[in-house]
């Protein structure tokens, strides 16, 4: 299957307005996505006034830069063409890791964010090991992945009851508002955010992710480390859900079993919702943090609609299918 | 002739390793299992281990379905905890009711199926993005229809189908109607070998004039009527109905393993749905078998994981042999 050729940046000869290429690099896709921001927006403003206050975005987006960082690692993973299905306990190991070395003293309190993040990555090592070296496939060593993480977790927390209480940092980084009473979360999602567009679009790691995704094979007649790029992309994508689960865990004030569970689906939709292909080789940064936004608004609506649970379910998966098949449908093929 | 016979033979000792390999474990698992069992190979121990082995195994035939045509399904656990909610509620009363109840939920299975196949083809989304979702409409529905866990079944036919007869687990000798009625006509209809050829070359399958969508559709049918039977199956174990999005999840994940331990390609194309019945009762004895030895039951999700993992690893061993580098990229 030949994939489109993607729109890389500045490779646009066209004299047109800065504006017009600016408009011209972004995929329809993420104009859409923002377009039903906006559009889920109107809808909320109708149910409630707060809707569109400063005070309420800000706090959606505090909310969504758990899931922003979550996607962020699924992207690198799904532009590879590759999934990444460890997200649930790779997010719970990354809480219980860092409240657990928070319990070691001093020096374990001060390295408890790093240690968390670290433990995160290593699972992300052993998935890109599978994935790159061992080649099977992602889908299923994942999975096997996130098993095993469920299996240490209970083995640690079964037999006794941890310590599992977030460091201060922690929790300031995950609720506080320093500056201008914007969350600091959002900053630690923009700093990750602002690194991801940097290394997707300006170093020859993100080009390699493109090109892998695009066709593997090509990209190792080319030169391309390509099993490499790809352990790395799957070590960043656990070490961000680890941050996410730290995060999550500050923002809780403790790490609980399963905290990650409801994670997976809205980490993928994101991504896919944000115009990247599944497939992998193509998709936009911008897109992802759209789909987050995006998915984080429609979870909002329906909880402050007071939709039961069933409900929720149904208009959630009914409403991801629907924009979908709006703008994220494949080329016709053969 | 005799070079061709042996070349036939060699092509059909190679599209069932899989499955041959995967009953093979099983049969020494289990024996172990009897062996180690205080009751033995009692009546009640094997129908046990067949009532769970069976709900399990039909959840991963309906996964085979999809995987052959190199797609995946990740709904079917779903569509499983929903039958099991419309079985608890409508499989009640006297015969004609009941009978009416079962026609409900497998017609709701095959509504499920058709609505992922319709959405995959016509939609042209992909399968593992729309069954993602799907799946969250299922499970909404379920939720919908049991908020809390209870209902209850016909109890009569409930302990027919999970007992034995003669001797022999009545669920065992239903998945064998079950395969006789849906699988082996399946795999001998053209419309089976288009599933293969789509999951194996779907350009080429077209260029042949294969109906693939046609082939497509059935696989994602009959793949909601087999979770649907699952379901009802599970109905008649519990004796009552409970929608659990764990359940659900740890039924789609465990089928997805059943399916690679039975030597199914997640490329699509290669293997059988009698692979994944064995893969789905080796998944299953591996737990009675820590149950048996007494296994510290902290340590039996890792050891699960850990056991999981090494089978799909255990396919790596193709590796070795593969000569041109270029090969690894399939």
């Amino acid at each position: 299957m030949s994939a489109p050729p993607t729109i890389s940046p500045g490779s646009s000869p066209l004299s047109r307005s800065r504006f017009g290429t600016l408009l011209a690099r972004i995929d329809r896709p993420v104009l859409a996505a923002f377009g039903c921001i906006i559009l889920l927006l109107l809808v909320g403003s109708l149910y409630s006034s707060s809707f569109l206050s400063p005070d309420y975005l800000l706090q959606q987006l505090q909310v969504a830069s758990f899931l922003g960082l979550i996607a962020t690692g699924m992207m690198l993973v799904v532009l590879l063409g590759q999934i990444d299905l460890s997200v649930p306990w790779v997010v719970t190991v990354g809480g219980m890791m860092s409240t657990a070395a928070a319990g070691w003293g001093p020096l374990g309190e001060a390295l408890a964010i790093p240690f968390g993040i670290t433990c995160g990555a290593a699972i992300g090592l052993a998935n890109g090991i599978g994935v790159a070296w061992l080649r099977v496939p992602s889908m299923i060593f994942t999975l096997g992945m996130n098993a095993v993480a469920q299996g240490l977790m209970v083995l640690r927390t079964g037999g006794f009851a941890p310590q599992d209480h977030a460091t201060s940092a922690m929790h300031v980084l995950a609720t506080g508002r320093h500056i201008l009473s914007i969350p600091n979360a959002l900053f630690v999602w923009a700093i990750v955010g602002a690194i991801t567009i940097f290394l997707l679009r300006r170093t020859t790691f993100g080009r390699a992710i493109y090109a892998i995704g695009n066709r593997e094979r090509a990209a190792y007649l080319s030169g391309l480390p390509t099993r490499r790029v790809i352990v790395l992309a799957f070590m960043a994508s656990g070490g961000l859900s680890a941050f996410a689960g730290v995060l999550l865990a500050g923002y809780s004030t403790k790490a609980y079993q399963a905290m990650g569970d409801p994670y997976l689906l809205p980490a993928v939709a994101a991504v896919v919702l944000g115009g990247t292909s599944i497939l992998g080789g193509r998709g936009s940064y911008l897109g992802t943090i759209a789909g987050v936004i995006l998915i984080t608004l429609l979870q909002s609506i329906l909880s402050v609609m007071q939709m039961p649970e069933a409900g929720r379910q149904i208009i959630y998966g009914g409403v991801i299918i629907a924009m979908l098949l709006v703008y994220g449908r494949q080329k016709r093929q053969v | 002739m005799a070079r061709i016979a042996g070349g036939d033979f060699r092509y059909r000792f190679a599209e069932h390793r899989g499955t041959l390999l995967a009953a093979a474990v099983f049969l020494a698992m289990f024996a172990i299992y009897g062996a180690n069992h205080n009751a033995g190979f009692s009546t009640l121990v094997v129908t046990t281990a067949a009532n769970k082995g069976v709900l399990l195994a039909l959840v991963a035939m309906a996964q085979t379905l999809v995987v052959l045509t190199a797609g995946i399904d990740l709904s079917v656990g779903m569509i499983f905890v929903l039958a099991n909610c419309l079985a608890s509620q409508f499989v009640v009363g006297d015969a004609l009711e009941t009978g009416f109840g079962i026609l409900i939920v497998l017609g709701a299975g095959l509504l499920c199926g058709a609505l992922n196949g319709l959405i995959v083809i016509y939609g042209r989304l992909q399968p593992i993005v729309t069954t993602l979702a799907t799946g969250a409409i299922f499970y909404g529905l379920a939720l919908l229809l049991r908020p809390v866990p209870g209902g209850e079944i016909n109890y009569d036919l409930a302990d027919a189908l999970t007992g034995d007869v003669f001797g022999v687990p009545a669920s065992l000798l239903m998945l064998l109607g079950i395969v006789l009625v849906i699988w082996v006509p399946l795999r001998r209809s053209v419309t089976g070998r288009a599933i293969y050829a789509v999951g194996s070359a779907e350009a080429a399958a077209y260029m042949s004039g294969v109906a693939i969508n046609r082939a497509r559709f059935t696989a994602y049918l009959l793949s909601g009527l087999l979770a649907a039977c699952g379901g009802l199956m599970l109905t008649f174990v519990t004796y009552s109905g409970e929608a659990s999005a764990m359940i659900g999840g740890s039924y789609t994940l465990n089928a997805i393993a059943a399916v690679v331990i039975g030597g199914v390609s997640l490329y699509g194309g290669a293997g059988s749905a009698i692979g994944a019945i064995f893969g789905a009762l080796v998944l299953r004895t591996i737990g009675d078998l820590l149950f048996v030895f007494d296994f510290d039951p902290l340590w039996q999700p890792l050891f699960q994981g850990v056991i999981l993992l090494s089978a799909v690893t255990l396919g790596s061993l193709r590796l070795l042999r593969v000569r041109n580098r270029l090969d690894l990229f399939g």
